[in-house]
């Protein structure tokens, strides 16, 4: 069981996808990084909060048959990289889709899903999944 | 810097070992080792023990202490110091014991690793392994080491870069190796076809492309000290040991199938070796993956050259660039810890000419490579006998 916090420290980043943006190189990150990789101290107080537009297309993907206990009910699942229309890859979940209709370069758009449960009593995780745009 | 070598090895059998403990393991490898440096607890100035994840395997931290104690040094009071970089923890502590010998510190170390894994079911062990990824942006979303590794494979074969028979090809040799092999977690042999048809963990990769879950422990002595050098039967040289990192990340990094880490670590290793690649006998690759094996050859040898070598079966003890000759994470299996410091064993058994059936005649130099989750830590070590 975790602790609320440890959640709702990323609530803007799972569910609205706000990445952040350094304005020393032009850089967009998701997730967010409070340092720029490309331009590291000349970063410091240049990283500002970027929300992404949840549009992307299939970079990579797969059909997971062998997952983590929160995920055994959700198997086989499709889990796949996005390349979201802003650059950085986003790694999530497929969903309302069959594996057959994915393919590397389908368009999809973010969603806001149930992500996993800690037990019947325990707190209920939500953030993005993506569904196929047709 | 003082010249290192390795004056002794030793190691349990990898497996799922249900009647044996961390600390019967992590001891009887300890124990194997001096034994076989020929030298005694007294002469041992500190231990450097790899572990990844005993805390949640088996509730013990710790383990530092845990196993100065079970190997009976408590009365001498050495120091003893646990390394942890996933799944990379045993070429960190090798590289880490490398660094106090080399300067001075201590003479004589024993290095060793273990991971009791099978005291837990599976679906948890999976978890615990997912634990060297990242846990706020990959695991949390349902991400697991099989599945990255699957999204790397398929966009190799959409880029036309490879076919699925290519990175098959690696548990087969794996699998050929650790039959002979009598430490194995697995000895029988395989085929192509077994790879293919076999169940899937993540499409296109099925359980025969991925590393098992293992117990088990191994150890080596280190050593500066000329004496014990001397008298001990074949020392092998720790000829370099390199170490980087790259994003944990799979998503952030410039290209989902560039092992950056292992390029710039083996390439800083040969460089401080003075070797070329080509004069590398044999190879110990980080076969967690089928597909993370094959990557591993393209970053050292270009993407045609490694298509050849796998298309060729160049890669069995007895051709050209023999590689996992103790049968790989695959075969021999990856109790994560333990795992980097039995690909040094491996190597020494190579380099004394001790290796057995798998012996790759006249081995002078071979290159390690240790990897933590899917390569966001590379350690390359090469050892060699002059």
């Amino acid at each position: 069981m975790s602790d609320v916090p440890r959640f709702w420290r990323e609530s803007n980043h799972r569910y609205r996808l706000v990445g952040t943006k350094c304005n020393n190189c032009g850089s967009t990150f998701f997730p967010p990084r409070d340092v720029c990789p490309k331009c590291r101290r000349e970063s410091i107080g240049k990283m500002e909060e970027l929300e992404f537009s949840g549009y992307g297309e299939v970079y990579s993907y797969t059909v997971v048959h062998d997952g983590l206990e929160p995920f055994k009910f959700q198997l086989p699942y499709i889990l796949a990289m996005i390349k979201t229309d802003e650059g950085p890859l986003v790694t999530g979940q497929i969903v309302d889709a069959d594996p057959s209709e994915v393919k590397i370069g389908s368009r999809v758009r973010v969603t806001l899903r149930r992500i996993r449960e800690e037990g019947k009593t325990g707190i209920i995780q939500y953030g993005y999944k993506f569904i196929l745009e047709k | 810097m003082r010249d290192v070598y390795i004056i002794g090895v030793g190691t349990t059998k990898f497996g799922e070992l249900w009647d044996k403990s961390l600390r019967d393991l992590a001891t009887e490898a300890g124990l194997k080792a001096i034994t076989d440096a020929g030298i005694y607890s007294e002469d041992v100035n500190a231990l450097y023990g790899a572990n990844t994840s005993a805390g949640q395997f088996i509730d013990q931290e710790h383990i530092a202490s845990l196993i100065a104690d079970a190997a009976g040094l408590s009365e001498l009071g050495i120091p003893s110091i646990r390394i942890e970089a996933g799944s990379a923890s045993g070429g960190a502590a090798l590289h880490e014991a490398y660094l106090a010998v080399a300067s001075g510190k201590y003479d004589t170390v024993v290095v060793g690793g273990v991971e009791k894994m099978t005291d837990v079911p599976p679906e948890e062990a999976n978890k615990i392994v997912g634990g060297s990824l990242d846990a706020e942006w990959e695991t949390f979303f349902g991400v697991t080491e099989a599945s990255l590794a699957a999204m790397i494979a398929k966009r190799l074969e959409y880029e036309g870069k490879m076919k699925r028979e290519d990175y098959a090809h690696i548990p087969v040799v794996s699998h050929k190796h650790g039959s002979m092999n009598e430490t194995s977690h697995f000895r029988n042999s395989i085929k192509l076809e077994d790879v293919l048809k076999a169940s899937y963990v993540a499409q296109p990769l099925t359980i025969f492309d991925c590393a098992p879950l293992s117990d088990g422990a191994s150890a080596i002595v280190i050593s500066s000290n000329r004496q014990l050098i001397n008298s001990s039967e074949n020392p092998v040289k720790i000829v370099s040991s390199e170490i980087s990192t790259d994003y944990l990340s799979l998503h952030d990094r410039t290209s989902i199938y560039s092992l950056n880490a292992f390029k710039r670590s083996s390439k800083k290793a040969l460089e401080s070796a003075k070797i070329s690649k080509e004069k590398v006998d044999v190879l110990e690759l980080h076969d967690s993956y089928s597909i993370i094996g094959l990557l591993q050859l393209m970053e050292l040898y270009g993407e045609k050259e490694a298509m050849n070598l796998v298309r060729n079966e160049e890669l069995y003890w007895d051709k050209s660039r023999p590689t996992n000759t103790s049968g790989g994470l695959k075969a021999h299996g990856n109790p994560l810890g333990a795992t980097g410091i039995y690909q040094a064993v491996e190597a020494t058994l190579q380099l004394r000419g001790k290796a057995g059936q798998r012996q790759v005649k006249g081995a002078k130099y071979v290159l390690l490579h240790n990897m933590g989750g899917i390569g966001a830590t590379s350690v390359s070590t090469v050892l060699g006998v002059e």
